[in-house]
């Protein structure tokens, strides 16, 4: 054994107007739970860490609103990742003073992948995640920006491994590759692509997209040899309850935190 | 109880004082070396490079004074390397050193060396891992034989003589070091839930001798 390394479970709360919503493949935002709530809950059921990410913030052209990260930090003791509208070092600057332990940025990079570099030189690759959303398109994946409101979603022009390629360049300390297509039709990760990201970057790479059995994760672990992997439905409304999937998968074979 | 954190200019200082106050403490985070003296804990943070952590730990006049403290102190990530007497980190135009790696507070011996990334290596070391005790200490009271905890590092210390724990990634390291009232904690016990806490916990607890 050279590494004991557990693989992360990371519950995703959409944050809209301070509460955590979800919506099917983007639309549709349902409420499904206060953040703190939330939160507490998640942590002391045994997940390894956890996303929030802003979707109104990047299309309203505002940065993440950071009052809640200080609530956030201030209860849970897991690490956490803050996404969406983060444009510039300084919004960065502020979410993690508030407590977060890492930033995430997916619509800014894409406008201005510099912001990537930047932020690694500002505060080192461990606390720079990439989001990827990708979609299927004429026979290849590609990226699209503006995922958090569906009017304004564009298509961005990169193709997806290239991007992987690019931001792991660039310093990216994580890459979360969300497979829109499979986005909350809880049908199972998308292997195929996840692996194909897989083969072209060594740093940490999270699943998100499809989670709809404790089946699909252990799936992921085994064929896509991904590091983490993120869900947001089944975790809310407790289909796949974070100890039982837990210990799924350590009776498969899969390291994970007990 | 007074318990005070060196203001060791890391951004991400907000996470240790929360989980300091949820265990019932109040910290005072200061660069004050007469409050840091006079406080019957003292905790050294650090996050980011070890060149740039030791010239502000120059500019501020607090070298000596930490070097000279009898209270309990506990390293935290880059603070616990801080103890030891060498980082192979290189040193950053700020730091005023020249020559190879950083020289640091000299208190446990041994250097920092860079881990080596292989296949199923990733370099840098972040996310859960165990850690396996290489001997008892009241530091450790409570926790179970591999607890688990939260690692973000590229540099990792020798296991030697104050190796009170030992973690793998490729090759081992010293996890958790003790020398006389200095402890050090090579991952964030303030985000390692409750095996974090715990080891917090007993920090707070540790005898005043």
């Amino acid at each position: 054994m050279t590494t004991n390394l557990a693989r992360r479970i990371i519950p995703c709360l959409d944050v809209r107007d301070g509460q955590v919503v979800k919506g099917v493949q983007f639309r549709n935002h349902r409420v499904m739970g206060d953040i703190i709530e939330l939160a507490t809950r998640y942590s002391a059921e045994g997940a390894d860490e956890l996303v929030f990410y802003d979707i109104t913030a990047s299309p309203e052209g505002r940065s993440v609103d950071s009052d809640w990260v200080s609530r956030v930090a201030e209860v849970i003791d897991i690490p956490f990742c803050v996404a969406g509208g983060i444009r510039s070092v300084e919004d960065a600057r502020k979410v993690l003073q508030r407590g977060a332990d890492k930033i995430s940025i997916n619509t800014p990079a894409v406008q201005r992948p510099e912001l990537i570099d930047e932020l690694v030189m500002a505060f080192g690759s461990q606390c720079v995640v990439v989001g990827i959303d990708s979609v299927h398109h004429d026979g290849q994946w590609v990226t699209r920006q503006m995922t958090g409101i569906p009017d304004q979603m564009q298509q961005t022009g990169h193709k997806t491994l290239d991007w992987v390629t690019e931001v792991t360049r660039r310093g990216a300390g994580e890459i979360v590759l969300n497979c829109m297509g499979s986005d909350g039709t809880r049908a199972g990760f998308d292997i195929v692509q996840l692996q194909a990201a897989r083969n072209l970057t060594s740093v940490p790479l999270i699943a998100s997209g499809g989670a709809g059995s404790a089946g699909h994760f252990i799936e992921v672990f085994e064929q896509a040899d991904v590091d983490g992997a993120l869900a947001a439905t089944v975790f809310h409304n407790n289909k796949v309850p974070i100890p039982a999937l837990k210990q799924m998968l350590s009776a498969a074979g899969i390291g994970v935190r007990l | 109880m007074t318990l005070a954190i060196i203001d060791s200019g890391g951004a991400n200082i907000s996470s240790v004082m929360h989980a300091l106050r949820r265990l019932g403490t109040e910290p005072v985070f200061t660069a004050d070396a007469a409050i840091i003296r006079n406080a019957d804990r003292v905790i050294l943070p650090g996050v980011g490079a070890a060149g740039t952590a030791m010239a502000r730990l120059r500019e501020l006049e607090l070298v000596a004074c930490i070097r000279e403290l009898r209270q309990p102190v506990l390293g935290i990530c880059l603070g616990m390397q801080l103890l030891f007497e060498r980082s192979e980190e290189e040193p950053d135009s700020q730091s005023g050193q020249s020559g190879s790696g950083v020289g640091c507070l000299g208190i446990i011996p041994g250097t920092l060396r860079k881990l080596e990334p292989a296949a199923d290596v990733r370099v840098p070391h972040m996310g859960w891992n165990t850690t396996t005790a290489a001997c008892q200490d009241p530091l450790l009271n409570g926790l179970p034989e591999h607890p688990w905890f939260y690692f973000v590092h590229s540099f990792a210390a020798p296991i030697g003589d104050g190796t009170l724990a030992s973690c793998t990634h490729g090759e081992p390291f010293a996890a958790i070091v003790h020398k006389e009232n200095f402890y050090g904690a090579q991952f964030h016990p303030e985000r390692s839930a409750r095996h974090g806490a715990k080891l917090l916990a007993n920090f707070l607890e540790l005898s005043c001798n």
